[in-house]
């Protein structure tokens, strides 16, 4: 294969597109997924998506816009699920679990019993990077924009939230706030990214990057990075590789970052050897 | 300088004042009626059996619980830190010593990065408690006692006045509990309040200035001569215990004088393959 053929794809805008999307997305989700794994919410990814194919569904029948509804939709469920947890009667898997589930079936009966209201569910089970339009890269990178700024400014609450929520809560930081917005962005960065990687996928291109990265440091902030550029490059890279080998882009989006893992995997277990090894010696 | 303690008719302002505190988880009175009040200067350990409410009476008085009846007043402006029982943190949470110090100045708007000045600091409080050159380590990569000083130092970086502990020699060994206390002594002496909860009566509680003992409602708070004595002891544990001198402290046995405590004491005279 020569520069010529890997070149090919980008003389279509509907490759530029998915793969704009799709690195941005990559990036988006690697970041935002920190949080999520290192809160023990992995789940939550798979949950929300299916949760918001309830929204869409429920949208698509009364009418409204599929972007708004489906997201506030989202956005409910999501802080539907973190009041539960705060609340403790049961674990956050278990109300991920609850609420979701029940949230994507009533999207599957509205499909089922009104027809209409299913057109374009199977882009949003599977993913349809090739029907991505200038207006998704557009949404993407402004979900990403307000993903970073909140990042950023809210960078120590979040981190101390995360870490350690009851201590920071008694000194002073609104864990409850922090919760929330950290709770719509996800939504956002869900619904943003769903065109992509389909409601089946979308939990590993949350959990995949910042698990990798978590290999890979010990510092919380190199973690962030690590996931984020590790998120872009599959996104990147799987999108080339589908065009190039005939495959589902989403699922070889999550197959690339699948392969960091192993790698990761592997020298993590051959550092860990030879850790023991040295501190053995001495 | 002006002293925040002091108030206008030169009497001192206590820090914390909890009045006739009751704290609830459902209908189940965890603290019942505590009133307690916490001076500028006090080390003051909250003994008492496990379930007895320590944890949660720390967590009221910080201003993580709301009382279901009673009120807890704090001075204006008063800052406290937190340092929680060891067993309940992620040690696999990517986070260096020095991030764990630094994430504690949450409030209000700062910069995702720590700023020069507030490395400068980090590596003072570091220094002072005797974790110098492990700010890149990951927290899980130290002894038990330094890293109960990496959350001491989190409360220190805070400016916190006061310093509520949660079991802080919990799971510790004893020259690292030693450690712990001494230290804690230290900050005592250069001004900063302690409060503690701990249920270890002969390591910890005997050697603090101010005892509270706890079993739901106090059931009895001074200097050690006052409150270690078997009656308050039996009320607070359910058990009878005894008080020993040796080498000028009090040291707690558990049983009464006639009481066999000790199902598998062997009996007088018995011996080992009779």
């Amino acid at each position: 294969m020569n520069w010529t053929d890997l070149t090919e794809p980008y003389a279509f805008e509907f490759f530029r597109n998915g793969v704009y999307v799709a690195t941005m997305a990559g990036a988006l989700c690697g970041l935002v997924g920190c949080y999520v794994v290192l809160r023990n919410m992995s789940y939550i990814g798979h949950g929300l998506s299916h949760a918001i194919f309830g929204g869409y569904a429920v949208a698509a029948l009364i009418g409204v816009n599929l972007f708004l509804g489906a997201g506030l939709w989202g956005v409910v469920t999501a802080l539907t699920i973190g009041a539960i947890v705060r609340r403790r009667p049961i674990g956050s898997d278990a109300a991920i679990g609850l609420v979701t589930t029940a949230s994507f079936a009533l999207g599957i009966a509205l499909v089922a019993r009104y027809p209409s209201s299913g057109r374009n569910a199977d882009a949003l089970l599977f993913g349809n990077i090739l029907g991505v339009k200038s207006s998704d890269v557009w949404i993407v990178g402004a979900v990403g924009v307000v993903a970073v700024a909140f990042i950023l400014f809210a960078y120590r609450p979040l981190l101390f939230t995360t870490f350690d929520e009851e201590v920071a809560k008694a000194t002073g930081v609104p864990t409850s706030l922090i919760d929330t917005l950290l709770m719509v962005i996800l939504s956002a960065t869900v619904l943003a990214t769903m065109n992509v990687m389909g409601v089946t996928l979308i939990a590993a291109t949350l959990v995949v990057p910042a698990v990798v990265a978590r290999m890979l440091t010990d510092s919380f902030a190199k973690m962030l990075a690590i996931a984020t550029v590790l998120g872009a490059v599959s996104g990147f890279v799987g999108m080339n590789l589908s065009y190039h080998h005939d495959l589902p882009s989403g699922s070889t989006i999550v197959l690339v970052g699948t392969a960091f893992f192993l790698v990761a995997f592997a020298a993590g277990g051959r550092l860990r050897r030879r850790a023991g090894t040295v501190a053995h010696a001495h | 300088m002006i002293d925040p303690t002091l108030r206008s008719d030169g009497v001192r302002e206590p820090l914390i004042v909890a009045d006739s505190v009751t704290v609830a988880y459902g209908t189940a009175a965890v603290i019942t009626d505590v009133d307690l009040t916490i001076e500028v200067g006090d080390m003051i350990g909250i003994v008492g059996p496990s379930g007895s409410g320590k944890s949660t009476l720390l967590k009221a008085l910080l201003g993580g619980i709301a009382p279901r009846t009673g009120t807890v007043s704090r001075r204006s402006g008063l800052t406290v830190g937190f340092v929680p029982q060891v067993e309940k943190i992620d040690w696999n949470f990517p986070v260096t010593v020095a991030e764990c110090v630094g994430m504690a100045r949450a409030r209000g708007w700062r910069t995702p990065w720590i700023s020069k000045s507030e490395r400068a600091e980090i590596t003072g409080v570091l220094e002072r408690l005797g974790l110098h050159g492990l700010g890149s380590r990951h927290i899980r990569d130290l002894s038990g006692g330094q890293q109960q000083r990496v959350f001491l130092a989190r409360a220190l970086f805070t400016g916190a006045e006061v310093i509520f502990l949660d079991e802080p020699t919990s799971g510790l060994d004893v020259r690292t509990r030693h450690e712990v206390l001494h230290l804690l002594a230290d900050l005592n002496r250069e001004g900063v309040t302690i409060v503690l909860s701990t249920h270890d009566l002969n390591g910890i509680a005997t050697h603090l200035p101010t005892i509270v003992c706890l079993n739901n409602r106090v059931i009895g708070a001074g200097a050690p001569e006052d409150v270690i004595v078997p009656e308050v002891l039996e009320r607070t544990y359910g058990s009878p215990m005894q008080i020993l001198e040796h080498g000028g402290m009090r040291v707690v046995v558990d049983g009464g004088p006639d009481s066999s405590v000790l199902p598998f004491r062997r009996a007088a005279g018995d011996g080992v393959g009779s």
